[in-house]
């Protein structure tokens, strides 16, 4: 007894359904997105050329802090579950998600918790203004008083993510159709079942931290603070032991989506199926015991550096592996490149130069020298702008025709993601020269010697900028016409989602698939 | 799509053949981490070179291999696309090859890492310590300390609208001088929130954290300056606390030695003198702007919500004995300033705000005020 959706804004505050979540978590990542967007554009420009012209130094610090927790907390992560709550259902042969009702929950907590975040922004005393990582003592004795607002948000956040976790966990364990085994599972599948994992074992860890900041600020401890015999140090393990799984969060969905891709605009199965679970899994795993690399200089004792340093080269076997079963999966394919691939092809490429910049980070000695300076920016910045970022991208332009029953203009996605290519490019590889050439990271002004890549910069970010407004344009043409999409969409495509009519119906798979 | 990506090649093209050298004129584009002046910071600077080309290396095959296929294996061309999709020979191979680079590269890694941690027999111990936002050196047993602050030109250039000057933001009031030939150890810790004293030359970078005491080393062999800034956010004015050592022979750095112990006992003797209002107003306005005027602003006025006013403040209008307690031991987020300024400069500020900013309070306080009561404390 399938019925539609209810009218008017009651369907989307009351909607147990997969599919209404799924595309709100994603518009609410895209305005988040271009709210984050919009406060890099504000760094960028008062790093056009040295001097203060347009903010102050408590201000830049403000945008840098918001900057890196909206982009992390409010536009990828929440792009990712968006995508897994339309996907992961559709690919499973499974009605919905396992738990409606919470999925319901964990989207409408988040507009809530980053209302409040933005909204220290017009607070006494400014928005927080500790970097992204929020190191104590800065951000509890010294901090503003909207840090306490920070913490409710970030509790808000876990929360979110704790409940999104489960319900993907639950509908991939016990959803799937007759005959999906879990080795037959689509790797997008495997990805977020893993993900899910890593986000249940360290948002308590992150909630655990803020908590122990906020006893500090109002409860007279002393945790982090060491003139009452607490340890500055401590919160940067605490922190890392969320904030080093936490990049894999964002990034593993983010392989899931270019292993459903490649193979697909390849006509070809994807190469070593087995090997990427369980490298994924490897990677999953190793994540939980290399997080000191980013306390190198912090003055571990050297055992502790070491084995933290060898432990974070291990990492290259594992995502190496990932991208030779890319390329090897493109090897004799039969390839054409639309937009969905371009973003794929460029993942593969500018990934795997922001892991080269990672082996290098990994080195502790070398790392004496790139510690917290723009070579620190581009390497993170290489990973997770066309890592996470192009990955999503991608995402949208491949399943848009499925969500939307209209195929995407072809050229229009191609301009947007040579536009995006380009931008991305010239942002953020000029800031591995001005790293090097001993730029520090949060600076608001520089010496002269780093202006030109710092000009270079900015431009190129506005150009990045610019492609996003794009994507939004072709976003919106696409939901309202466009050619009309079959339900295979794409010549090479293979799985469970591609069997429905596109649009996918509101309610798919009622009765179960099989699944052979 | 071939022809539009043509158009943006193009665009890229003229972007860097027109763009780049009027920029060019501008600066310099050192592209390249330092090699330094120490046996360390060259062999941090080989592991990173050596690194950088198997990285290159590796990138070079995999993405030859990739673009190849893409040229090679494209519909267009008519490629038909095959079906294998398995080999453990072939996983096996891409997981040990990496493995053997990784282990090749661990040997010089872990040797450089252990030379940067061998700290023991110095000859010279500096205590650094990370304040918000200045530097204090103390030479350990030599009873000498200063503290270093971003040159006030640099501060003037900031907001001007000029081509800044070569060392803009990496100019200090003190440099921290060093003996050449000698194994000199920094001892690093901070005073309020966490620093990093970074000296790219040497390649020293030590996190400056309240409650530890970390340790670094370096042997400069020649005489020579070298710059460098707080790598750890700290708040502010991050930007604005900039680290200049010089290395100069032991002759030069004994006889620098000796007139800063005649300088800190000058200091001691200049506490004992009187001062006029007019003489303490106006060493009080400089010092004002010097350790003030980042957070209560050059007008006094203080930024709401963050740092308090100096004008018609509870404090600067109130009791002197707890304008003395604010700035010699700070509280409520400000730090203390009793180490930093000699007491003929506490004084000096104390009475200048006292009657700066429509303050207007008439009184002075004697730098023997501030000796009794750091003495009374």
């Amino acid at each position: 007894m399938a019925h539609g959706p209810a009218k008017g804004l009651s369907r989307w505050f009351y909607t147990t359904n997969h599919k209404d979540i799924g595309s709100m978590y994603l518009w609410f990542s895209f305005a988040m997105f271009f709210l984050g967007g919009i406060f890099a554009l504000v760094i960028r420009a008062e790093l056009f050329q040295p001097g203060l012209q347009i903010v102050e130094p408590g201000f830049f610090n403000q945008m840098t802090t918001m900057h890196g927790l909206v982009m992390v907390f409010g536009a990828v992560m929440p792009a990712f579950v968006g995508l897994a709550n339309w996907m992961i259902p559709m690919m499973v042969g499974a009605p919905d998600m396992a738990l409606p009702r919470m999925n319901n929950w964990s989207f409408w907590i988040l507009p809530f918790a980053f209302a409040m975040l933005a909204s220290t922004l017009f607070m006494e005393g400014g928005a927080p203004n500790f970097g992204w990582t929020f190191y104590a003592p800065l951000s509890t004795t010294y901090a503003p008083a909207s840090v306490t607002f920070f913490i409710f948000a970030v509790h808000i956040m876990g929360a979110s993510s704790i409940m999104g976790s489960i319900n993907i966990i639950a509908t991939i364990l016990n959803m799937r159709a007759p005959g999906m085994t879990l080795m037959k599972m689509p790797l997008f599948v495997w990805t977020w079942l893993i993900t899910a994992y890593l986000l249940i074992a360290v948002m308590p860890v992150l909630a655990g931290v803020v908590t122990m900041m906020l006893m500090d600020i109002h409860f007279g401890t002393s945790f982090f603070d060491a003139a009452g015999g607490g340890d500055p140090v401590l919160f940067q393990h605490v922190f890392w032991f969320f904030g080093h799984p936490e990049v894999y969060i964002m990034i593993l969905p983010a392989f899931g989506v270019v292993s459903a891709i490649i193979p697909t605009f390849a006509r070809k199965p994807l190469f070593g199926y087995s090997s990427m679970v369980y490298a994924t899994a490897s990677i999953a795993f190793l994540s939980f015991i290399v997080w000191a690399h980013h306390m190198f200089t912090v003055g571990m004792p050297l055992l502790g550096e070491v084995a933290f340093m060898y432990a974070t080269m291990l990492i290259a076997v594992p995502t190496g592996v990932k991208v030779f079963n890319w390329v090897t999966t493109m090897w004799r394919g039969s390839m054409t490149f639309e937009t969905p691939m371009l973003f794929s092809i460029a993942f593969v490429v500018l990934f795997t130069i922001g892991g080269f910049s990672g082996l290098m980070l990994a080195m502790a000695p070398a790392d004496f020298q790139y510690h917290d300076t723009y070579f620190v920016v581009a390497h993170f910045h290489y990973v997770l702008v066309p890592g996470a970022i192009f990955s999503i991208t991608a995402a949208v332009y491949y399943w848009l025709p499925k969500w939307t029953g209209h195929m995407y203009d072809e050229t229009m996605g191609k301009v947007q993601f040579w536009t995006a290519f380009i931008g991305l490019n010239i942002t953020f590889f000029p800031m591995h020269f001005s790293g090097l050439a001993g730029m520090p990271r949060r600076i608001p002004d520089y010496n002269p010697l780093w202006a030109d890549w710092n000009m270079i910069s900015s431009v190129g970010a506005f150009m990045f900028g610019a492609a996003q407004l794009l994507l939004l344009y072709n976003v919106v043409k696409t939901i309202r016409g466009g050619k009309k999409a079959t339900a295979e969409v794409w010549e090479g495509s293979h799985g469970l989602e591609w069997t429905v009519a596109s649009p996918a119906p509101y309610h798919t798979f009622t009765t179960p698939p099989e699944v052979k | 799509m071939l022809s539009i990506s043509k158009r943006s090649l193009a665009l890229l093209f003229a972007f860097s053949i027109v763009v780049l050298p009027s920029l060019a004129a501008a600066g310099e584009w050192q592209l390249n981490m330092t090699e330094g002046v120490t046996e360390v910071s060259r062999e941090v600077y080989s592991l990173h070179m050596t690194i950088f080309w198997w990285c290159v290396g590796i990138g070079a095959v995999v993405f030859g291999v990739m673009f190849y296929s893409m040229f090679a294996h494209r519909k267009s061309r008519g490629a038909e696309a095959a079906q294998f999709h398995h080999s453990t020979k072939l996983e096996i191979v891409w997981t040990v090859i990496p493995f053997a680079i990784l282990i090749a590269m661990a040997f010089p890694a872990t040797s450089t890492l252990i030379k940067i941690y061998d700290t023991a027999d110095a000859d010279v111990d500096i205590l650094i310590t990370g304040y918000q936002w200045k530097w204090k050196y103390e030479y350990l047993g030599e009873d000498v300390s200063f503290f270093a602050n971003l040159s006030d030109s640099s501060r003037e250039e900031i907001y001007t609208k000029d081509a800044k000057s070569e060392n803009y933001l990496l100019e200090v009031d003190q440099v921290l001088l060093i003996p050449t030939k000698k194994k000199v150890r920094f001892l690093v810790t901070a005073n309020d929130v966490i620093h990093s004293w970074w000296v790219p030359d040497l390649a020293v970078k030590r996190d400056a954290i309240p409650g530890y005491i970390n340790e670094a080393w370096t042997y400069v062999e020649e005489p020579g300056l070298f710059r460098g800034q707080c790598a750890e956010l700290c708040g502010k004015d991050h930007g604005f606390m900039p680290i200049v050592v010089k290395a100069v022979e032991q002759g030069e750095y004994d006889a620098w030695m000796a007139e800063k112990r005649a300088a800190a006992a000058a200091v001691a003797e200049a506490a004992k003198q009187t001062l006029t209002f007019d003489q303490l107003y106006a060493e009080g306005e400089s010092v004002y702007e010097t350790y003030c005027a980042a957070c209560h602003q050059a007008g006094g006025e203080g930024i709401p919500g963050m740092f308090p006013a100096i004008k018609d403040s509870t404090i600067a209008t109130g009791d002197i004995k707890l304008h003395l307690d604010r700035v010699i031991n700070g509280g409520q987020g400000m730090p203390p300033f009793g180490e930093q300024l000699t007491p003929v400069q506490s004084a000096a500020v104390i009475t200048f705000q006292r009657n700066a900013f429509g303050n207007n309070m008439g009184e002075s306080v004697q730098p023997i005020d501030v000796v009794n009561f750091k003495q009374g404390q």
